[in-house]
């Protein structure tokens, strides 16, 4: 039957002329190969000391944001826990007190959010289902460890801190949060 | 008897019967939502108007159509009367419409509400609302208030259906719970802050379609979908003793009666299956109640999420 790729290679057993036979000719095209590759631009890059540049949507390790005033946004509605696909996420919730009000922006607020990064696949529905643009993908990769227990992202390391708030405007394609 | 037709549903009911009950007889996705008629609670209905329905046909010897949209939990049926509930497009934006006025004042606080999950508000706003407000003025806003030790009144997302004052009238022996002023600045109280303490009050909880009454014993401690259902009892002197636990794992996170799928509390053996405050509040010991089996959940309910079948759902014995 004709072939529909076209891409067929019929094998022949022909014997192989003396030009074939003496074999450096061949090896002398693939050195000349290799070789041209020396001279040209490296397509690799020294990481760590160098990095790429990331795509802005690219999915890496998550950050919990605090709103303008530095209040966190999570109230720990376990929306991003129900979207996990693979149960990475954990929370307990608990109330704000009097007093706390600069520290969190809704009544309730995430007591302990933890996130397995050995679990998580990066798909980035925790961010789609969080209703308070609380959690979202950064570009940054998550190192790694020789324990497990290193894993297990508590809000030490996932709330952004004051001082060096972690920008998410290029991931913001929802617009601005309406106040409530 | 007397028939009616219901969404082209021909249907027999008792005389007496009103359009709601009626349609609830036939079932199906013909019944019109209710947020403030309780079966359970006589003196419940006509109020949230969510229930509209058209009639068609007022009777086999009057058939004209009734002029304006009736409230179907507070009209009663004739014989030969039409009514329309899915099949007309008059009550669908009608409905669309009533939901947007309950939603006016209502905070769209769900991430913190409690109720989120089981909320009546939050299907009927899915079904029948729009995804955008065009409330612009500011929301009546009250600081949460304590009724008792054990219950927490938002009033901000209160949709005054009255029911809890049902429940304060009818099955407590003194009312100390009721709304104060009217129209826009209405409010549930206690009156001057009165603690409720009576056994029943906890019923309160039940009653309220939206995430206004919640119990300060399972504040903020999960979410309902987190949560499993078990079908429990325990000997109880004050209540029939029959109620659901919401389990994670071996621990009762709360209490709740049984609810049947109109969210209203079922009848067992011809009574009201209250519960009383020492069922919801403190027994929360997996040993002081006998799990009978896993609660069934609608399989659309986002209650229904992770409850994935295992040995120990059949089994709920081996939790222990």
């Amino acid at each position: 039957m004709e072939s529909l790729t076209n891409r067929k290679k019929v094998v022949s057993d022909k014997p192989m002329t003396l030009w074939e036979k003496i074999y450096l000719p061949a090896i002398i095209s693939g050195m000349i190969t290799t070789l041209r590759h020396m001279f040209r631009k490296r397509k690799t890059i020294k990481y760590p000391e160098e990095t790429r540049e990331f795509a802005p949507v690219y999915r890496g390790q998550h950050v919990l944001k605090r709103d303008e005033q530095g209040r966190e946004n999570c109230t720990a509605c376990g929306l991003c826990a129900v979207a996990c696909p693979a149960e990475a996420i954990t929370m307990t919730a608990a109330e704000r007190e009097r007093g706390e009000e600069h520290l969190y922006r809704e009544e309730k607020y995430a007591a302990t959010y933890e996130i397995n990064m050995l679990r998580c696949i990066f798909c980035g529905l925790c961010e789609e289902a969080c209703p308070k643009e609380a959690i979202f993908l950064t570009d940054r990769l998550v190192p790694t460890y020789f324990e497990r227990d290193n894993f297990t992202y508590g809000k030490d390391k996932l709330v952004e801190s004051l001082e060096q708030r972690i920008d998410i405007t290029k991931r913001q394609h929802t617009g601005k949060r309406t106040q409530l | 008897m007397i028939k009616v037709t219901i969404d082209d549903v021909e249907i027999e009911v008792a005389p007496g019967t009103t359009i709601l009950n009626a349609a609830r007889q036939a079932g199906g996705d013909l019944v019109p939502p209710a947020m403030c008629y309780y079966s359970k609670l006589p003196g419940t209905g006509g109020k949230c108007r969510t229930c509209l329905v058209e009639v068609a046909a007022g009777s086999t010897a009057d058939p004209r159509p009734m002029p304006k949209l009736v409230a179907s939990c507070s009209t009663t049926v004739m014989d030969g009367m039409v009514v329309k509930n899915k099949t007309s497009e008059r009550v669908q934006t009608n409905r669309g419409g009533v939901v947007e006025f309950l939603l006016v004042n209502h905070p769209l606080d769900c991430p913190v509400c409690d109720q989120a999950g089981e909320c009546h508000l939050q299907d009927l706003g899915y079904e029948h609302g729009s995804a955008k407000t065009r409330y612009r003025e500011e929301r009546r806003t009250f600081s949460p208030i304590d009724i008792g030790n054990k219950i927490k009144l938002h009033m901000n997302r209160c949709i005054l259906c009255y029911r809890c004052v049902a429940v304060a009238n009818q099955l407590t022996d003194k009312r100390v719970h009721g709304v104060l002023h009217r129209g826009e600045h209405a409010e549930i109280s206690t009156y001057i802050e009165n603690a409720i303490d009576n056994d029943f009050s906890g019923n309160m909880i039940d009653v309220c379609p939206v995430g206004a009454l919640t119990d300060k014993t399972f504040r903020f401690k999960s979410r309902v979908w987190f949560l499993k259902p078990y079908e429990a009892e325990c000997a109880c002197t004050k209540c029939s003793g029959k109620a659901v636990v919401w389990m994670f794992g071996n621990e009762i996170f709360r209490v709740t009666a049984r609810k049947d799928k109109y969210g209203e509390v079922e009848t067992i053996e011809d009574k009201t299956a209250w519960i009383c405050n020492d069922c919801r509040f403190d027994k929360k010991d997996p040993s002081n109640w006998n799990l009978i089996g896993p609660r069934k959940i609608d399989r659309h309910s986002v209650i229904s999420q992770g409850k994935y079948a295992t040995k120990n759902d059949n089994n709920p014995k081996l939790l222990h």
